[in-house]
Parts: C-alpha cells; structure tokens; sequence
C-alpha cells in the first residue's frame, strides 16, 4: 500500500530507504512485529536483517502479499481497516502503520487498533502540513503532487491526508504517548531535535512517531 | 433414439488389486499396534502403503509429508502403476521444483480408507479373507492422519519438516497441525477449509447416491458378488469433476463444442465436447477407483469440522502453536472459497501464529492447486526456504 516508488524516495549508502532505517531503528531487538501495509515487504526483511525480530506483516495488494510470501516473509492479504479487529490484546510488541494512514479509511480507529494490539506504534506518513504542498495549492490552486505524494487528485489511494500538527492532536486526543518523534526534510535527512513543531511542520516532508499507551 | 451407455461393463478395476497387494511399500500395523479410530473401533491389523522421495538426512529434520486429496494417491512423483500416467504433482514435486526432492525426502501415504494399498474398504477383512466393503469402519480426517503419524514413527522421524496438501490434502494438513503441533515444523494447506462446507456436503451426498442407485453396487457387497458399480461412480466422478472446475474454465476449455461433429445429433449421444470430456472423466476413474472408498472417504470430509471439535472455537485449535503456516487459496475455487481460507487466517491470527495467507488469481477453479500456477510455486518454494533457514536445513540434502 505504500505510496513510495523506486524512482522518488530517498536511499541511504547500502540503499536502504531512510524512513524505513528510521522506523527499524525505533524497534529493539529480538521483538515481535506487526507491519501494517507491508508492501512488498522491505521493512520485514530489514527489521529480519537487522534487529532479528519475529515479523508478520498484513497487505491489501495481491502482488505485495506474494512477492513477501514468496521471500518467506509471513505476510497476509487483508485490510487494516477490517482485518486489525481480529487480532487479540498484546499479540505484538510493536505494530508499524509505514506510509498508509493517509490510505486508510478510519485511521483514528486503526490507530487505536495497533495500540491495542501492540505496546507500541510507530506511524510514518507523508506530511500535508510540507511548504511545498502549501505552496502548490495556494500558488498553483490545484491538489498537490509532490516526489513522496505523486498520484492526481482523481486516482490517489490517499484519502485522508494529516500535517504532523493534525496528527499530534489526534494522539492527545486519544491519549496516546508520544515516545519519539522523527521528522525528514526534502532530502530525507532528519531534522534538527530541537526544532520547534510549527518548523518540523513546515519543512518536514515526512515524520515518524513512536507511540505507546499512557500508563 | 439412440442412448448410448456411459461405458461398459468390467470386471473388477486393476485399481483394486493395488488395494491389497499395492506397487509401493508398505508397513502393516499388527495386533499389538492398532488404529484407534474416532468411531471407537481399532482397526487391526492393518498396513499403510507409501511412496518416498529423496533422501533423509542425518538428523532426520528435512522430512516433507505430502497429503493427497479425495482421489489421489501416493503416487506423488512417479508412474502411476495402474493408469501408467506420471505422478499428480509433478508440477510442484521433484528435483529443482518447489518441493525440491534434492533438498527434502518426501513422504507420501495412501490414506486410510483409500484403495491403493492402505487398509480401507476394499482391502481383504483380516476376519473373512474377503474384501471388507460395508463392514468397513467408517472413518475421519482425524483417523487418516493419526494413521500417518504411526508411519513417520515407524520410519524414525520425530519432527516433520512440512506437511503440504490440498482440498483433503489441506485438511490433513490442518489436522496434523492441530493433533501433532509439536511434530510439524511448517505446513501448507492449500485450497482447504476446517470444515466441509454444507453445499459441499450435498455435492458429496450427490455422488454417494449415484454409487448406491446403481444396481451393481449391491448394498456395497459387489466384490463378493463379481459385479462392480462402474456406472454409480463414474457419475459420481462426473459430478464431482464439475465443482473442480469452474465455469470459466469450462467456457475456455470447451465452450459449446460440438465433439466430431457439425451439427446436433438429436439424440442424448455425447453432442457436445464438455459431455464427451466428463464420460471420459468418469469411465477412467472407476479403472482405477473403489466405488465403496469413495463412500468413505467423501464422508471423511463431510465430518471434517474442527472448530467442533475444539470446543467450537476455531482458534482453540491451534492454540499456542509454533508451526509455522502458508495459507493458499484460488480466486475461482468455489468448493473451498477463498472465505474459508480466511477463516483459518483469522483463527492463526487470534492464536498469534505465523502465518502466511496468498490468494492466486486463476480461472482453473480447485483443481488449480494440481496445475501449472507460477505464483503458487513461487510462494511454496519461497514459504519452504524460509522455513528451511529457520530450521537450520542445508541449501542441499546430504
């Protein structure tokens, strides 16, 4: 489900994809793992490489679902609008929503879901809030197409795109933990720490959050 | 008007001689070993006959149990010794293949209840020396693979490395890994349910009384009584194959076809090629088939129901399993719809398994799972290499 084609993302020196580094690095080691629109399964196989989790991923596209079960990736087709529902409490330590919110169509509900299922959540997603995306429709008065959100208005699987301010107040409204926040400017380099939120709102292209339930 | 016959009257099927002296090998089962049946019977003696592939290595961990469906037989990967056909999974089966005989030693029993040379109805009863029919008792999926689990004890194998079947195959499949989940490693059940499905209870309750409509069936005594019900099952068959396809597959493969001729006979005479395949169907089955095994067999699969006998939660199962699973299902499957495969994933998802679930695009119906599909090979191949690392197997066997 992931929006990110080969051509237009951001690849570090062993051509691994930099949000993808940065999710696996929010994960420890040896951990059991639930990615949520897994794709073709390339976050799978670096958390599988790098931190030796027991990984499990869900997947709405047929092709992403047998090309992961075919590198022995355990990958189910499903929905995570419908199918998160039927996991237990507490099957997994971390659950990973990797660039679908903005595809899903009850991300609040999904969002609850990977919190109930997981003790942790780590949500990537594309940010609407980026001055480019601003610029377009103030500028240019059309929907915004950028390098990391491509598709037209009319042919998107993207149906509810958030900033990363829209996405903080939904965690504090549904009493979420922020445990670690990350956010990439344009060419996929984290963004200073201490930069205030209105700046990683602007000039984030993208963000990653850490997530767990308040005590 | 001209009503031709489906086909001949013949003595007793070559196919049943195999049942008590089968091309294979074979373990019997003495008194002091006996089948512990769910109908309470133990069934004793009684032999298994079996098939091998490949060669097992030396900590006995790369052992592959394939599980045949309603009308196969062990006869996975060689020539058939009655209908002189090669093997019914070639396609996935061999060396190089997905189920590679280079890497893994493959295991393939008749069931039993079937008529290739595992203890079934067509067998000689211990008590009579003559074929048991009826007498017969009657049987489960529990029972078939409570059967295999006493051969792979007699060959030495504690753990199996995958079990892999489809349409009864698959159930066998879900049952070892619901009776024996500390004994199998990975399974793939393909084109499967956890229960018979009520259509496909009729389907089967269709072709039970075809067999027993037909005069020579002789309340299932017709060994004894040198006939043979070759119509009843051969109809049975014919009704049967139809749920195997599926309509488009029927539209492709025949259309409305006249067979060798231009123009409608008016007669009930085979016009049409799909009415010509299916006779064929049909009268090359009961060559090779026991009329009486597949009475017991279908009714296997009707009793079939796993969320019942966990207490009516499915999950319950497959509670705490570590087996790791491959769920594979066909678009256009509609004896063992896709919903029924997700009805499995949900069940492993809610136990927390590890579970893989592909869906294949295909018109080829259920019996997709026998034919050439390269994205179902590339997922058992891929689905075993994995688990091969994970078990610690070597790329070659030794």
């Amino acid at each position: 489900m992931s929006n990110l084609t080969a051509a237009n993302i951001d690849r570090n020196a062993s051509g691994n994809r930099v949000d993808l580094v940065l999710v696996a690095d929010m994960v420890e080691r040896g951990v059991k793992v639930l990615d949520v629109g897994c794709g073709d399964g390339e976050l799978l196989s670096l958390l599988d490489e790098t931190r030796g989790v027991d990984g499990r991923g869900i997947e709405l596209s047929r092709e992403g679902v047998n090309q992961c079960v075919a590198k022995g990736l355990a990958v189910i087709q499903g929905d995570a609008d419908t199918d998160l529902a039927d996991y237990p409490d507490d099957a997994f330590d971390y659950v990973i929503l990797s660039q679908t919110l903005q595809a899903t169509r009850q991300p609040r509900i999904v969002l609850e879901h990977m919190l109930r299922i997981g003790r942790h959540a780590i949500v990537s997603f594309p940010n609407f809030g980026h001055w480019r995306v601003r610029m377009q429709l103030l500028f240019a008065g059309h929907m915004p197409q950028t390098d990391i959100l491509p598709y037209s208005w009319y042919d998107t699987p993207n149906i509810h795109h958030c900033t990363i301010k829209d996405f903080r107040m939904l965690c504090s409204e549904i009493g979420v933990k922020m445990e670690r926040a990350v956010a990439l400017n344009a060419s996929g380099s984290p963004m200073r720490l201490n930069a205030p939120w209105w700046f990683w709102n602007l000039f984030g292209e993208q963000a990653v959050f850490l997530l767990s339930r308040k005590a | 008007m001209n009503v031709q016959p489906l086909m001949s009257d013949a003595p007793r099927g070559e196919g049943t001689q195999e049942a008590d002296h089968p091309t294979s090998q074979v373990v019997v089962f003495g008194v002091d070993r006996p089948l512990h049946l769910d109908c309470g019977v133990d069934l004793s003696p009684f032999q298994i006959a079996y098939q091998t592939y490949g060669t097992l290595n030396a900590d006995r961990s790369n052992a592959v149990l394939v599980c045949h469906a309603l009308t196969g037989d062990q006869h996975v990967h060689n020539v058939h010794p009655v209908t002189k056909k090669s093997g019914w999974w070639e396609t996935l089966l061999g060396p190089g293949k997905p189920i590679d005989t280079d890497r893994y030693f493959v295991i393939c029993s008749n069931v039993v209840g079937g008529c290739m040379g595992t203890t079934g109805p067509a067998s000689a009863n211990p008590a009579t020396g003559k074929p048991w029919g009826l007498d017969f008792p009657v049987i489960t999926v529990r029972d078939m693979v409570r059967a295999q689990a006493m051969l792979i004890d007699q060959l030495g194998i504690d753990t199996l490395f995958a079990v892999v079947g489809g349409s009864m195959g698959g159930m066998q499949v879900l049952q070892w890994a619901a009776s024996y989940p500390q004994r199998v490693f990975a399974v793939l059940p393909i084109a499967c349910a956890t229960r018979h499905s009520a259509q496909n209870i009729a389907f089967h309750e269709v072709g039970r009384q075809a067999i027993m409509a037909d005069p020579d069936w002789r309340g299932g005594r017709y060994f004894l009584e040198g006939s043979n019900p070759r119509r009843g099952l051969a109809v049975a068959r014919m009704g049967a194959h139809i749920t195997y396809l599926s309509d488009a597959a029927l539209h492709r493969k025949f259309g409305r076809k006249f067979q060798d001729r231009e123009n409608p006979s008016f007669s009930f005479d085979a016009d049409f090629e799909v009415e010509s395949y299916l006779r064929h169907q049909g009268s090359s089955f009961v060559d090779r088939f026991d009329a009486n095994s597949y009475l017991y067999l279908t009714r296997a699969m009707d009793y079939f129901d796993m969320a019942a006998d966990a207490g009516g939660v499915l999950a319950n199962a497959f509670k705490g399993t570590q087996t790791r699973f491959c769920v594979i299902s066909f678009t256009s499957d509609w004896l063992f719809p896709t919903s029924e495969s997700r009805a499995i994933v949900h069940a492993l998802n809610a136990s927390s398994a590890r579970v893989s679930f592909a869906e294949i695009v295909t018109d080829k119906g259920h019996d997709a799972f026998l034919l050439e599909e390269p994205e179902m090979f590339g997922i058992v191949r891929g689905f075993l290499d994995g688990a091969g690392k994970a078990r610690g197997l070597k790329a070659q066997a030794p």
